[in-house]
């Protein structure tokens, strides 16, 4: 994939919020219909990687295009769709076969991450409904904002969400992430009430996230989840600056260092005071 | 293959001496082996499987610890030194030195190199040249009459190639496109069958080779038969002064092993008799531990020995194996870092019958590691398959996660060619214990081969014409087709002048510096192979990659003389398990093994090769210039088989998988992985880290995945250690096939660990 193509400079703040790209505006009209049903997904990448994204050793497949444009992002590269390469569910389902036993030897599975992969649901749904059809552990890596295009024939075919709360005030959400924080609250309740295994991850940012009273909400909320099985507390780091500096865009975390050691026990113990599992 | 008779045990028993037969035998269930040299039939009737896991483990004993203690006491000094001691007197033979002892009268398990511990021996039956640099290296004076037995009344190895090699091989040589060649060492990984010194004794042994001499004696004299008649006179005396050796250590090894410490001491002693006189680049232990575990399951059921007396055997017997020391020249230690020995132990694996043959014995072997703490040697290796007990699995995995020093290869692949009595030489080498030997062929530099191709056989550094007159690639933009043909042609070239160079190597090692110990541990007819190699597969491969999707230019000097390139667009690269590279990797393998088989080989010697660099992955890629792929001349190639540094994006296992998919068929020898994992990659608790470590690695064996070293380090321990060695004296990494401790690397070899791919989780 190309990382190089010039981007246009995304203002900072509030400002940077663009309109959803829901209809697809970059394709052409071929291609459009295609997206629309599903049968055709932007794909970013695919890495084979073990206990990162799910349990086991797992195919990640990352989808291209995210609503969100979060500060500490180390994927920037997967935030516009046109950026990905289109692949047909066939075309994708071929690797995926490759690697079937040898998943299933690992205890591992298929997990789908991005970007945000609900940008494109349908063509999730019909990848994730055909790694069941081959007996496949699925994953679904998603800040829940577009949780509402989860369909639930699709939740059927979903046996772990990775859930990423970005923050628990909504301000900081809004200031994090550029957007809003209920539609991951929601959709967070609804995987609960239908019994979809949670792990709920957090990103740990100094002086943006890490703020006591944000950390107590993001563990209030994720408490309150039957289905959450842990809490990863993921540190902040630096592997994504060169990335913005490639793309030429403002990165706000430039000087941003990762979290003290002290600082992640702290967070750490915030979640484990409410009884969760915590790594 | 035929097997040799001994004969029969009664009428041998009485003139044993030490012990009779049938009580050494005691209790064991008779077969085929009671009536012919036949170990594997032997561990097959009598060993007892473990399914369980690694509770019932004992731990080091204050005994154990002292006798350590008192060793790495002295490493340091051995460290700083490159050598601790040197006896520059009396060079090494079986019976050489007396007995040595570390702490005499707390060693279960007994006898030493020389008189002393870390005294190296001169072992000049290989060359006479690798002992006196060694010597004056280490500031020490040559002694003039060994010295001139050596030069001027006996000829060694070394004078003997060189009197035999051609033109050609020289100048291949000398540009470093084929190298590291055993023409100035031991060649060793040959696997003697200890097991047979402590399973049927001396005598026995010495009467089944009279026996196979006597066969010979009823041919015709032609030549094979004259060197078939001398090499069973010369392993005839090797057993007899074997048994001269341990008298000395008040041992009488003419009778079969009665009990677990014989047993131990025994194959101890055989396997001593054999790094005495041979200054083997790899001196391999074969397959020992579950031999070893009917002897401790029959003591321990007999009440004679506890748990923790079978834990100290193996200690005791690991303490010896650590210790074992060669002179060498640092430039050979820039080959073949770390002071390597090599001394490779297979355990665990499936036998034919569906059992699998992990014993209690294959975890105490791996629990030294724990009780001595880790270390390169013996270089533990795991032969692997879906099909071993979980409790086992978890074992290794958890002992990987602890001490990186396991290294693992496939039990189907080795099975499938070895049978299940199969053990692994030096690094990746899999031969059927006592019935097959290699002639070790070190390797060829592909690299350098393409790069030779290109130029018309020019060599791309010095400029001059090594391989003969080619047409050169002309042009501004390389063609793949155009290429391939050149390389193609190139080897034919290669190969001849390659397997030429080994043919008088193994020829004249035979001649003046034949393993006679380790033969005699041998049946009478063994398969040989040729083990050839090949080093800079994945620049090769990347290169051709380059070659053939995107668009290469060439530079050239003002002699016209290719000497770098400019490659414009994406190119797929080997390790992501990308079917565009990958097929040009298993094409290239395939095609020199072609040529390879093509040769007449020495002694008919089978036709093999492995892909495998060992750490001279760095002493290779210094000596080649520019490569179309982007590398820089003078960097380092990838180690064996590896993808290069950092173009393996896909993820650990992908970059595994394009290495399984390279043909075991045409890489009999071995294919060589090494991947390095920080723990927090493996999984956030142990459990899940030794789960998801059993999981990748039932992942790759059932993809075809031969071999892979496993490190679990933190980038930070290896940086730390480079500034403070001194904290980190038996930090242990895999490289290509072994283990090394980290602070002997050079710098630049750990430097070039450091650059390698840590595939971690961020």
């Amino acid at each position: 994939m190309s990382i190089s193509s010039p981007q246009r400079p995304v203002t900072p703040g509030r400002d940077r919020e663009e309109p959803l790209a829901l209809g697809f505006p970059e394709m052409r009209t071929a291609e459009l219909a295609a997206a629309r049903a599903g049968d055709v997904g932007r794909v970013h990448s695919w890495e084979l990687v073990t206990a990162v994204d799910g349990p086991g050793t797992r195919l990640t497949l990352f989808l291209s295009g995210c609503p969100l444009r979060c500060q500490y992002c180390h994927n920037p590269d997967t935030w516009k769709m046109r950026d990905g390469e289109p692949h047909t569910v066939d075309q994708v389902m071929e690797r995926i076969g490759r690697y079937t036993a040898v998943l299933k030897a690992m205890n591992g599975g298929v997990t789908i991450s991005g970007g945000e992969p609900l940008l494109q649901s349908q063509f999730v749904a019909k990848v994730l409904r055909r790694c069941k059809k081959l007996g496949l552990h699925t994953a679904l890596d998603t800040s829940g904002y577009l949780g509402v295009r989860v369909t639930d024939a699709m939740l059927e075919d979903v046996d772990l969400v990775l859930l990423d709360v970005k923050s628990g005030l909504t301000e900081t959400y809004r200031e994090v992430t550029g957007r809003e924080l209920a539609p991951t609250l929601k959709f967070g309740r609804r995987l609960a009430e239908s019994g979809t295994p949670i792990w709920a991850r957090f990103v740990l940012v100094p002086d943006l996230t890490d703020a006591p009273a944000n950390v107590d909400a993001v563990a209030d909320f994720v408490a309150a989840l039957s289905s959450v099985e842990r809490v990863e507390v993921l540190p902040f780091h630096q592997m994504g600056r060169d990335k913005w500096r490639a793309l030429n865009e403002p990165y706000q975390l430039e000087t941003t260092r990762p979290p003290s050691p002290e600082l992640v026990e702290r967070v750490r113990e915030q979640f484990r005071d409410r009884g969760l599992t915590v790594y | 293959m035929s097997t040799t008779t001994v004969p029969a045990a009664t009428t041998h028993g009485a003139e044993a001496g030490a012990a009779t037969t049938t009580e050494a035998w005691r209790d064991f269930v008779a077969g085929p082996w009671c009536d012919a040299i036949n170990v594997r039939d032997f561990i097959q009737r009598n060993y007892t499987e473990y399914t369980g896991d690694s509770a019932f483990l004992a731990g080091a004993t204050e005994r154990t610890t002292g006798i350590w203690a008192r060793l790495t006491a002295m490493f340091p000094e051995e460290r700083a030194k490159g050598v601790y001691d040197i006896d520059t007197h009396v060079p090494g033979t079986i019976t050489s030195h007396g007995a040595g002892y570390i702490d005499q009268a707390n060693e279960l398990i007994v006898g030493l190199q020389t008189d002393a511990p870390l005294k190296r021996a001169m072992i000049p039956n290989g060359g006479w040249r690798m002992v006196e640099t060694s010597l004056k290296t280490y500031g020490y004076e040559p002694d003039q009459q060994v010295k001139k037995i050596f030069t001027q009344y006996r000829k060694t190895h070394n004078q003997g190639v060189f009197d035999a090699y051609p033109p050609n091989v020289r100048a291949a040589r000398s540009s470093h496109i084929i190298t590291g060649l055993p023409d100035a060492y031991g060649r060793g990984r040959i696997i003697g069958d200890y097991r047979r010194v402590a399973l049927y004794g001396i005598d026995a042994l010495i009467d089944a080779k009279k026996l196979e001499r006597a066969e010979l004696d009823m041919e015709r004299s032609v030549e094979d038969v004259i060197r078939a008649r001398e090499e069973n006179s010369e392993q005839i005396r090797a057993l007899q002064e074997l048994k001269a050796m341990a008298a000395s250590y008040g041992c009488d090894i003419s009778g079969p092993a009665t009990n677990a410490r014989e047993a131990v001491q025994w194959l101890y002693f055989a396997y001593l008799g054999a790094v005495k006189e041979q200054n083997g680049a790899a001196m391999s232990l074969g397959r020992t531990s579950t031999f070893l575990d009917v002897y401790m399951a029959r003591d321990l059921a007999e009440g004679t020995i506890t748990e923790e007396r079978a834990q100290e055997l193996f200690d005791d017997f690991v303490i010896k194996l650590r210790i074992v020391r060669f002179l060498r020249t640092p430039e050979y230690d820039e080959l073949f870092s770390g002071d390597p020995t090599w001394v490779t132990e297979s355990i665990g694996g499936m036998g034919n019958d569906g059992r699998s043959l992990v014993t209690k014995s294959s975890f105490r072997m791996l629990n030294t590691l724990y009780n001595l703490g880790p270390a390169p040697e013996p270089n533990l290796t795991v032969l692997w398959s879906n099909e071993l007990p979980e409790g086992f699995k978890s074992f290794c995995a958890q002992v990987s996660i602890d001490t990186s020093a396991i290294q693992y290869e496939s039990d189907e692949l080795i099975r499938s060619s070895c049978g299940d009595d199969g053990a692994i030489a030096c690094c990746v080498s899999a031969m059927e214990v006592g019935k097959q030997m290699q002639f070790f062929g070190a390797r060829v530099n592909l690299a350098k081969t393409l790069l030779y191709s290109i130029n018309g056989g020019r060599d791309e550094v010095s400029g001059k014409q090594v391989s003969p007159i080619s047409p050169a690639v002309a042009g501004d933009v390389l063609d793949y087709d155009d290429v391939l043909g050149k390389f193609d042609h190139l080897m034919d070239w290669l190969a001849e002048t390659y397997v030429d160079a080994l043919n008088c190597v193994h020829y004249m090692h035979d001649k003046y510096a034949y393993e006679r110990l380790e033969m005699a541990l041998h049946d009478k007819e063994i398969l040989r192979t040729m083990a050839c190699g090949i080093a800079g597969l994945s620049v090769v491969a990347d290169s051709l990659s380059a070659i053939r999707y995107a668009t290469v230019r060439p530079v050239r000097d003002e002699t016209g003389l290719v000497v770098d390139f400019v490659t414009e667009g994406e190119f797929p690269t080997f390790g992501n398990d990308d079917d565009r590279a990958d097929d040009i990797a298993i094409q290239v393998v395939s095609m020199f093994m072609e040529k390879i088989r093509k040769q007449k080989t020495y002694r008919n010697s089978l036709h093999t090769q492995s892909v495998l660099t060992i750490t001279s992955n760095v002493v290779y890629g210094k000596a080649t210039g520019n490569t179309p792929d982007g590398r820089r001349k003078g960097e380092p190639f990838a180690p064996g088989a590896n993808p290069m540094n950092g173009r393996d994006t896909h993820g650990m296992l992908a970059s595994a998988l394009s290495v399984a998919k390279l043909p075991y068929t045409d890489a009999m020898d071995g294919i060589s992985l090494t991947s390095t994992v920080v723990p927090s990659g493996l999984g956030r608790t142990r459990e899940e880290q030794v789960a998801n470590l059993v999981g990748l690695l039932d992942g790759y064996n059932l993809s075809d995945g031969f071999h892979v070293n496993i490190n679990v380090l933190n980038r930070e321990t290896l940086e730390d250690a480079m500034e403070h060695p001194e904290k980190y004296p038996q930090l242990t990494i895999r490289v290509s096939g072994y283990a090394v401790n980290f602070v002997r690397l050079t710098r630049e070899q750990q430097l070039d660990v450091l650059s390698r791919t840590f595939h971690g989780a961020v």
